[in-house]
């Protein structure tokens, strides 16, 4: 009988060179940590729930479309980036949802936000929830959301008068600094690459360029967001050409007809057991 | 260090030296390194092995990868999400392990599209409900915990360590797979029967994962003798057995076997027999998901080619800048 | 054209400050920025890291194994991916 008898002890071995620090996460530390959740006198809590819902929807529905990626990516390096990527979104989503239920007055949990709505009831911006396309697509969308989310983050992390808020937007703007910088040089890869990969990435520009208004009239953060699209389209040498927007906002519960489909999917196993646990 | 200790008489008179640095290495329980002298069975057999077992974390993410979009909460949607991600994590370290052998992963994931190199037969089973989501976990992780802590010791150093990192982060995903079940079991009527049903589903093709019974493995000797692999099929899968029914018993679930009791002399559990015909189909390619997997692996690979293909001239492009432009 | 497939990378981590960087693998990609990427979301998803190195395999000139040891097989002096360097036929099954 040797060491390695038993499985389970064998993993608890020291071996040489290797410390115990890999361990099992799925990136939730707690940002809140000695954050107070007590709603600040003066803040309006159902305009607060509001704000994190919309933050938070923007952030589930992306986070899905990225799920839907996997095992579909160009190569394995890239599965672990996208999932990163999802599992940071998820991980701000729970945050919002969470503080959305403690200051809606509603008491309502995080999983009631995600799997008790219908779209209808949905506030995320519709450039979100676009079908994946390709890999072009991908990524410009992440650039332009992360871009767009940061800039967000960053103000909110700086003044926010809800402190849980601002806690929330501080942790996220690290990742979503590297969300923009991973999506950033992917576009510049395929707009320089191939002249398949230029046509596609240009054909992906376009494709977001309707929705770009509707992220501007929900998050005033024109003059942070645009020179760096810019910045980056330039370096790809692409065109980011001034395009009519599509009409209608998702922040206002108007969808596009792909967002019911996610929700469908996303929530169908959570709908099919009520009353149950996982 | 000195000399070499003296090598046992072989009966086969004086050992090429080469040969007998290598045997000694191993009979001093050292770890052969890559641009160490091996034997080119050895290279060979280690190829096979790491390539066959990243190709399985590769194929491995899908039966639970199409969950991830359905889990029927934020925090189980986390966790597989992490869970999926950690088994590409996995393929690459064993492919990283594979290509200092001096294989390419281009070749190893060509082979595999082409279907030239095996996966382990597990992933070529479907994963219908939730619940197989939490009996993969318990089962198809806790087999592969089984088979992969020996071969945290493995004689092929970058094969040994990718294996202590797989092994930690694995045991995590059987422990989220067997929490899944408890807390169903605690659920719904219609959970409980979801969890049983699952299990009926997994128990056999889980054993089948140790592979075929020792008489009919016939690599098997020269793979212990090489310490490539530290126990036979049959040892690891009585393990697997003898660990999974006291858990089986906390769950309250039962295993789908009418032979499966304690045996007080040897200590250990007896069980059925798996049906060895059904592993031979399945290996062979004629199990319910084989052409699937395979083909959407193939897919994504080929759907991927003009990303990797621009990724790769950007590059060219940008070091042929460098060198015209470097003074500016 | 270039060749599609992306080179291969060594990766240095730095687990905490106070201590060396590491070798912990390899991994493929088309240039040394998304190298690092790479590097960042495979060996480090667990906070593992404080800093990472990469460098291509094919730049690392290695020692043998040990240098005093007379049998060592001299062979290239790129370690890690040499090409591949035993044709195995197409109809070899499981390999």
């Amino acid at each position: 009988m040797s060491d390695d008898d038993n499985a389970y002890l064998g993993l608890a071995e020291v071996h040489e060179g290797d410390e115990a620090h890999w361990a099992f996460g799925t990136g939730f530390e707690d940002p809140l940590h000695g954050t107070d959740t007590a709603l600040p006198p003066g803040v309006d809590g159902a305009a607060l729930a509001a704000r994190c819902l919309a933050l938070g929807d923007d952030a589930l529905v992306l986070a899905q479309r990225l799920a839907q990626w996997c095992t579909r990516a160009p190569e394995l390096e890239e599965e672990l980036a996208l999932a990163n990527i999802g599992l940071d979104l998820l991980g701000q989503t729970r945050l919002l949802y969470t503080r959305a239920g403690q200051t809606d007055g509603s008491g309502r949990g995080e999983d009631d936000y995600a799997y008790r709505r219908d779209a209808g009831a949905f506030r995320n911006v519709r450039l979100a929830e676009l079908p994946n396309g390709d890999f072009a697509e991908c990524v410009v969308r992440l650039l332009v959301l992360s871009a767009w989310r940061l800039a967000v983050f960053e103000r909110l992390a700086g003044t926010a008068t809800d402190p849980v808020l601002a806690a929330v937007a501080a942790k996220g703007v690290k990742e979503l600094a590297y969300h923009r910088l991973y999506a950033a040089e992917w576009v510049v890869r395929l707009g320089d690459g191939t002249e398949e990969s230029h046509r596609r990435m240009q054909q992906a520009l376009e494709a977001v360029a309707p929705y770009l208004d509707e992220l501007f009239a929900a998050e005033d953060v024109r003059e942070q967001v645009e020179p760096v699209l810019r910045q980056v389209a330039d370096s790809a040498g692409l065109v980011l050409a001034q395009t009519a927007a599509a009409p209608g906002s998702g922040r206002d519960g108007e969808h596009t007809e792909h967002l019911a489909p996610l929700l469908a999917e996303l929530q169908s196993v959570a709908r099919a057991h009520p009353g149950a646990t996982w | 260090m000195t000399t070499a200790p003296a090598a046992p008489a072989d009966p086969a008179g004086p050992a090429d030296p080469l040969q007998q640095h290598f045997d000694d290495t191993i009979a001093r329980d050292q770890r052969v390194e890559p641009r160490d002298w091996m034997p080119d069975g050895y290279r060979r057999t280690l190829v096979r092995q790491i390539a066959q077992h990243a190709h399985s974390e590769i194929i491995g993410m899908q039966p639970e990868g199409d969950w991830i979009t359905r889990a029927p909460s934020l925090r189980r949607k986390a966790i597989l999400f992490a869970k999926v991600q950690d088994e590409a994590g996995h393929g690459l370290y064993l492919y990283s392990a594979a290509e200092t052998l001096g294989a390419d992963r281009a070749d190893l994931t060509q082979r595999l599209i082409e279907g030239r190199q095996k996966y382990s037969s597990i992933f070529n089973y479907p994963a219908e409900t939730f619940a197989d989501v939490g009996v993969i976990g318990w089962f198809v992780d806790g087999a592969a915990i089984c088979n992969q802590v020996p071969l945290c010791r493995s004689s092929y150093g970058p094969y040994a360590r990718a294996m202590v990192r797989v092994c930690k982060e694995e045991s995590f995903h059987q422990r989220q797979g067997y929490e899944l079940l408890l807390t169903m079991m605690a659920g719904t009527e219609a959970q409980r029967a979801m969890v049983q049903e699952a299990v009926d589903r997994w128990w056999w093709p889980s054993l089948m994962m140790f592979g075929p019974p020792d008489g009919d493995s016939p690599n098997s000797a020269q793979s212990t003798a090489w310490k490539i692999k530290r126990h036979s099929n049959d040892e690891l899968r009585q393990r697997f057995v003898d660990m999974t029914v006291p858990q089986a018993e906390r769950l309250g679930v039962a295993l789908p076997d009418p032979e499966l009791r304690w045996n007080e002399e040897r200590g250990r559990h007896d069980f059925g027999t798996p049906d060895w015909t059904e592993l031979q189909r399945v290996i062979s390619g004629d199990g319910p998901r084989n052409a699937e997997r395979v083909s959407r692996r193939r897919a994504a690979h080929e759907e991927g080619a003009w990303v990797r293909e621009a990724a790769a001239a950007h590059a060219a492009k940008q070091a042929q800048r460098r060198e015209e432009g470097a003074p500016a | 054209m270039s060749n599609p497939d992306w080179p291969l990378y060594e990766v240095f981590v730095r687990g905490k400050r106070g201590l060396n960087h590491v070798h912990v693998g390899s991994l493929h990609a088309a240039d040394d920025r998304m190298a690092l990427t790479h590097a960042r979301d495979l060996y480090t998803r667990r906070n593992e890291g404080v800093s990472i190195w990469v460098v291509r395999s094919s730049a690392i000139t290695a020692s043998t194994p040990d240098e005093k040891d007379p049998f060592f097989a001299p062979s290239g002096d790129k370690v890690y991916r040499h090409p591949t360097f035993y044709d195995i036929p197409a109809d070899v099954p499981h390999i």
